[in-house]
């Protein structure tokens, strides 16, 4: 740092407003473009391979595949960004979805919207249960959670006691959401849509948004600058909490039998499907649309695979390494662009 | 200058019989502080007289134990660091407190940013204002590029830029002028002279004198936790500070034994690391003290590390005693008689959870062990022998070492490394943290080993540890090794001078 002329010339570290959006432009563009071309390669081969795979069918069964896995992904992002993780989901959807249907068998004509308020509430409390006893016991989040997955599984198991919930004792109009199409497109694609867009603009243009970046990136700095940390890691469990319930309620109505093992598993799925859209496990960067492109991605994946006839058994190992390309170009974009930074900087001097 | 000061203009913030302690470590004790309206104020003291732990008490974020805080006559108490900025108390932390993910100008209005519709942020705002912020300044930065990497100097422009866009009414900076070259200086103290006439009050700490007695008017001394003396700056000259801030006489705090210096021991030659060090070359000799002093960030550790072998180093060659040390090998290095005792003992020299005579032993678990096994009898006598060596205070050595305090933890890893017998004694920040009885006695060991024979390289960033210690001084400025100053030639301003990268004037 030595510009000490009096009247430094512009070009000591100025940077042109063009050059500079550009920049930050780049830089958010170079990860999500990495997953759509994947996806695109992927969609080609597989079409290639068999035409019907661009059937309006077969894509309207694509994206009802990912509705769900999308919304937690957007939970868990949330989550991730604030440096947490959140590994009770899968129990979540599960416990939610077998009260959805408790709830029919109860009340057979209590109408969608009510079904869909109680799952998301239900899903709140038990996301104030995660937030409240990470508050309160300082335990980190992976440790808490990984106990209410069982937690959660248990008062399943024990509600459910061996019964199923079939699609026959659930009402027609419920079970349609799961499968109706506005123009075409799913009804349930479009919720994910709308949770998508929402969060997205929370996260990106709202001051507890970027806080919860803040928080992610240096928890400390973060509590110096007067943020309450406990409290908006709080409200982040309980909205993700509640996204899982709404989760739980597109699970209920798209398969419509439901026993306590459903959404077992799922929470590594959505932890997947986060990472791969370069939301960083450390926190403080990734964007909920990434995350959702990696959903997308990992549902795409499983169609294909079977489209191309490749035995189940390669989807896991498929998606392992997905993960790992994926931390691999983290990491090599992280080395770029301190790079970059660099050059910039020896230029500023 | 000294008008503003008058009987009658009542103090802007006051703070009277402030205690603060840690566990039994007490930090504060008993410290007042008045600050006035129009007023830069210098708080000076050495390392670990409090000064931090004050600046955080004003900042909210430890509620001190005793004492009343009062801000413009109001009676304050702060929960939390979000109280205090409310209030109107800004801190310049030293070091930077930034989030790497977040862009500078998020950095700066975190919290705080423009609003448009629907309280939505307004970037452009946000920009506007960074960028108005900046030009204040007079610093060039990209308020749209994230905060990681930056350098140290521009992250301190950051923090100042932060804590100027809260308009306080107090306005801490903890030596903030660190990392800063002259010109930026200059620039901060415009800034802070303007921040004065507007009438808000400024706590200043730093470590150099002459920008104390420039930008202050009155100057207020700690000492081991405790306040000693707030006095107009007319009626001061540095000899009376600095006599205050140490409190006794210098010699008698740096017990060096002078020496013979044998033969050379260590020998780095071109040592290099992308981005972190280049180029850096130089020897020791057996029966010498070398410092290796610079500003926090300018890569001492970097290399010490890079030396020892636990970190890689890209270009250069590390002779030990005629034989070339492989990269990246710390055993290989422990094997040829060196030690690194390092810089953050909770986190690199200590199993916290560990008992005193087990961490002892860490080093000499081979040597000590019979058939593989080790036993725990060797292992306490070992121990014994050591803390007896180093008058470790522990209740127990089966105790854990995390119930020590931080001066005996400190000796607990000197009696690990040292146990290995060295030839070679690396140590980073030996005394920081520690209370001046401990630090002492640590400075007496160090001199004794060096009288012994040993070769000791003391990385340092207390300027009176470096100068009553080392026999060289080499200084390091972002990176490079930037002078060389023997003994007889080594004060505070030579080595002030080349860590900050200026040209000295001899």
């Amino acid at each position: 740092m030595t510009t000490t002329n009096v009247e430094p010339p512009r070009q000591a570290g100025a940077v042109t407003p063009e050059s500079r959006t550009r920049f930050t432009h780049r830089l958010f563009v170079a990860r999500e473009l990495s997953i759509l071309i994947a996806l695109a390669v992927l969609v080609t081969v597989t079409a290639v391979s068999n035409p019907r795979f661009l059937s309006a069918q077969s894509i309207r069964d694509i994206l009802l595949g990912a509705t769900i896995l999308v919304v937690l992904a957007v939970g868990q992002t949330i989550i991730i960004i604030t440096r947490n993780v959140d590994l009770s989901v899968g129990s979540l959807v599960g416990l939610v979805a077998f009260a959805t249907g408790k709830l029919f068998l109860a009340a057979p004509d209590a109408p969608v919207v009510l079904a869909v308020a109680a799952g998301v509430a239900l899903g709140a409390v038990c996301g104030a249960i995660n937030g409240g006893l990470i508050a309160a016991a300082r335990v980190p989040a992976l440790v808490v959670t990984l106990g209410t997955l069982y937690v959660f599984r248990g008062v399943d198991f024990w509600w459910a006691q061996g019964q199923q919930i079939n699609a026959a004792d659930m009402p027609a109009g419920f079970l349609r959401l799961g499968t109706a199409t506005v123009l075409g497109v799913p009804v349930l694609a479009l919720v994910a849509l709308a949770v998508l867009a929402a969060a997205g603009l929370y996260l990106r243009s709202y001051r507890s948004g970027r806080e919860l970046y803040a928080i992610g990136s240096q928890p400390e700095a973060a509590r110096l600058a007067g943020i309450g940390v406990g409290r908006r890691v709080f409200a982040a469990f309980v909205a993700n909490g509640a996204l899982a319930g709404l989760a739980g309620v597109l699970y209920a109505a798209r398969f419509g039998t439901i026993d306590a093992n459903a959404g077992t598993g799922l929470e590594l799925q959505v932890i997947a499907a986060a990472v791969v859209g370069g939301v960083a496990i450390f926190g403080g960067s990734g964007t909920v649309w990434g995350a959702a492109l990696g959903a997308l991605l990992l549902t795409t994946i499983s169609s294909s695979l079977a489209v191309l006839r490749i035995n189940p058994f390669w989807q896991q190992a498929v998606v392992g390494a997905l993960i790992l390309a994926a931390i691999g170009l983290d990491r090599a974009l992280a080395v770029r662009v301190a790079a970059r930074l660099r050059e910039r900087k020896a230029r500023g001097n | 200058m000294g008008e503003p000061l008058s009987e009658t203009t009542p103090p802007r913030l006051t703070l009277r019989d402030v205690s603060k302690s840690f566990g039994a470590v007490a930090a504060l004790q008993h410290v007042q502080l008045d600050l006035y309206p129009g007023e830069a104020h210098a708080l000076v003291g050495e390392n670990g007289a409090g000064k931090s732990t004050l600046v955080k008490v004003l900042a909210g974020v430890h509620a001190p134990d005793t004492g009343t805080l009062t801000l413009d006559g109001r009676s304050l108490t702060f929960a939390g660091p979000a109280d205090a900025l409310a209030a109107g108390v800004a801190v310049i932390y030293q070091e930077p407190t930034l989030f790497p993910d977040l862009s500078v100008a998020e950095n700066i209005f975190i919290g705080r940013q423009p609003l448009r519709g629907m309280r939505r942020i307004d970037p452009d705002a946000m920009r506007a204002g960074c960028e108005k912020l900046f030009a204040r300044l007079g610093v060039h930065l990209d308020p749209d590029r994230p905060a990681r990497g930056l350098s140290i100097a521009d992250q301190q422009l950051v923090e100042i830029a932060k804590a100027l866009s809260y308009d306080a009414r107090v306005l801490v900076m903890d030596e903030p002028t660190a990392a800063l070259s002259g010109v930026e200086v200059e620039r901060l103290f415009a800034v802070v002279r303007a921040l004065r006439g507007s009438g808000a009050a400024i706590l200043f700490i730093s470590h150099r004198f002459d920008e104390v007695f420039s930008l202050c008017q009155r100057i207020t001394v700690m000492r081991d936790g405790r306040w000693v003396s707030s006095d107009p700056t007319a009626e001061l000259t540095v000899d009376q500070v600095v006599r205050r801030m140490v409190g006794r006489d210098v010699s008698s705090l740096f017990p060096k034994q002078d020496t013979e210096v044998r033969e050379a021991i260590l020998d780095v030659r071109g040592l290099t690391r992308q981005g972190l060090f280049e180029d850096v070359s130089f020897t020791v000799h057996r029966g010498e003290i070398v410092a290796l002093a610079g500003l926090v960030g300018a890569g001492r550790s970097e290399v010490v590390r890079a030396v020892f072998g636990i970190d890689r180093y890209d270009a250069g060659e590390v002779h030990l005693n005629g034989r070339r040390l492989p990269k990246g090998k710390p055993a290989a290095a422990i094997a040829g008689g060196l030690a690194l005792v390092p810089e953050d003992r909770r986190q690199q020299g200590l199993v916290m959870e560990l008992s005193v005579e087990r961490n002892a032993t860490l080093t000499r678990r081979w040597s000590l062990a019979r058939f593989g096994l080790l036993r725990r009898a060797d292992e306490s006598r070992s121990a014994r022998e050591w803390a007896r060596k180093l008058q470790v205070k522990a209740g127990r050595l089966s105790d854990p070492v995390s119930t020590l305090s931080g001066g005996n933890q400190q000796k607990v890893v000197l009696a690990k490394w040292l146990s290995t017998k060295p030839r070679v004694l690396i140590v980073d920040e030996p005394t920081r943290g520690i209370d001046i009885g401990t630090k002492a006695e640590v400075h007496r060991l160090l001199s004794q080993l060096a009288a012994d024979g040993v070769a000791v390289v003391m990385v340092s960033s207390e300027l009176p540890e470096v100068l009553g210690m080392a026999d060289r001084v080499l200084v390091m400025h972002e990176g490079r090794l930037a002078r060389e100053i023997p003994r007889e030639r080594a004060d505070e301003e030579s080595v002030m001078f080349a860590a900050t990268g200026q040209e000295s004037s001899p």
